[in-house]
C-alpha cells in the first residue's frame, strides 16, 4: 500500500521502535519541525552510583548512540538497515542526575559509506551538557555491502 | 635489624594488593551495588592485579539490531564502562570512588548474533588525579575482539591528598 520508506520523521521513531534495546530503556523521540530530541526517561534502574546517586555513565554513552542512529535516520535516511557503530569517543562533563537525559545530534558529514556524527547530552539545561559523543557510523544502503561481506 | 625484611624483586613483579585480593573475594557479589548493572544481568567473573573480567549475558530485550539479532553495543559500552572502573579500583590499595572522564571505543566486528560478550578491562597506569584503563570485548578468545575501549577514569580527590599528605597512609588500607 504506501511504498517506498516513510516520512523522515516516522523514519527516526520507527527506526527507535525497531531496536529491542532502546525500548528496554524507555527510550522516545520528541520532534520539533526537524529537529530530534531523544529523552531517556528516568528510572532507578538506570543509576550506577547510587551514593552519589548517580546515572550509571555506560547507559549516557548508550543513550548519545541511539540518539545518533536515530538521527542519521532522520537526515540521511537508512534504507531499512541500521547504520552501524564503528567507533566513538566520549566525554563525561557531569555526573547524571537521578532525572530525564535529553540528547541531541549533529550530522556533522555523511560520505557515501560513513557519517561523522556529533552528539550532546543533558539533563536541567541545554547549555549544561552531562556528556558528549563523536563516532563514525557504517551507511548500510543496499547498494553498499558492509566490509565483513565482501 | 630491620623490622620488615627487604623487599626483593620479585615482590614488584607480583604487586600483591591486599586491596584487589579483598575485592577478589566478593566480585561475583560487586555489581549487586550497581543497579543498572543488575538490570544489564552484567556479572564480574574474576578480579586479578589491576585487572577486571567480566560478562554481559545475552538477552533478546537488549538486542540492537533486530536484523541481525546482535547484542546492542550500549550494553558493550555499559560493560566495559564497569569493568574500567573495577580495573581502576583493583589496580589501587586503598577503596576510593572513580568516575569516568572519557571513554573511546572501536568495534572491530559486529558480536556473534544470539551470544553474550565477555569483557577484560586492564588499568594500566595510575597517576595522581587520574588511571588510564584498556578493555576489550570479546565471545570467546580475546585475540578476536569484537570491541577495544580505552578510557580515562577520574580518582576521588581525597586519595590524591592521600598521596600527597602520607604516603604511608596509602599501606594501612581501610576506609576512613
Amino acid at each position: 500500500m504506501s511504498g517506498p520508506p516513510s516520512s523522515p520523521p516516522q523514519n527516526a521513531a520507527d527506526a527507535l521502535a525497531a531496536i529491542p534495546y532502546a525500548r528496554f530503556l524507555g527510550v522516545r523521540p520528541e520532534l520539533r519541525g526537524d529537529e530530534l530530541t531523544l529523552v531517556l526517561p528516568y528510572r532507578d534502574a538506570l543509576i550506577g552510583n547510587p551514593m552519589l546517586p548517580a546515572l550509571h555513565g555506560g547507559v549516557v554513552g548508550a543513550f548519545m548512540e541511539l540518539t545518533a542512529v536515530a538521527q542519521l535516520a532522520l537526515t540521511a535516511g537508512v534504507g531499512g538497515h541500521l547504520p552501524k557503530t564503528i567507533d566513538m569517543s566520549i566525554d563525561y562533563l557531569r555526573s547524571g542526575r537521578p532525572s530525564d537525559v535529553f540528547a541531541r545530534a549533529r550530522v556533522v558529514k555523511v560520505g557515501r559509506r560513513i557519517a561523522n556524527v556529533a552528539v550532546e547530552a543533558w539533563q536541567h539545561a541545554r547549555a549544561e551538557p552531562i556528556a558528549a559523543l563523536r563516532g563514525h557510523f557504517l551507511m548500510r544502503a543496499a547498494e553498499n555491502p558492509t566490509p565483513e561481506e565482501s | 635489624m630491620p623490622e620488615t625484611p627487604p623487599e626483593s624483586p620479585a615482590d614488584h613483579c607480583e604487586a600483591p594488593s591486599p586491596l584487589f585480593e579483598r575485592l577478589k573475594g566478593f566480585a561475583a557479589q560487586m555489581l549487586q551495588a550497581v543497579p543498572h548493572a543488575q538490570a544489564l544481568g552484567l556479572e564480574i567473573t574474576d578480579i586479578q592485579f589491576a585487572k577486571a573480567f567480566g560478562r554481559a549475558p545475552y538477552r533478546e530485550e537488549l538486542v540492537g539490531d533486530p536484523e541481525t539479532g546482535v547484542i546492542a553495543g550500549g550494553v558493550i559500552i555499559t560493560l566495559l564502562d564497569n569493568l574500567g572502573g573495577v580495573a581502576v579500583v583493583a589496580a589501587l590499595e586503598e577503596p576510593t570512588s572513580v568516575a569516568t572522564l572519557d571513554l573511546r571505543i572501536d568495534y572491530m566486528r559486529p558480536a556473534a548474533a544470539g551470544r553474550g560478550v565477555c569483557a577484560m578491562a586492564h588499568c594500566y597506569h595510575v597517576a595522581r588525579s587520574v588511571a588510564f584503563v584498556r578493555a576489550v570485548a570479546y565471545e570467546d578468545n580475546p585475540d578476536d575482539p569484537v570491541a577495544h575501549a580505552s578510557g580515562v577514569f577520574m580518582l576521588d580527590a581525597k586519595h590524591d591528598r592521600r598521596r600527597r599528605g602520607d604516603p604511608g597512609g596509602l599501606k594501612k588500607g581501610g576506609r576512613e
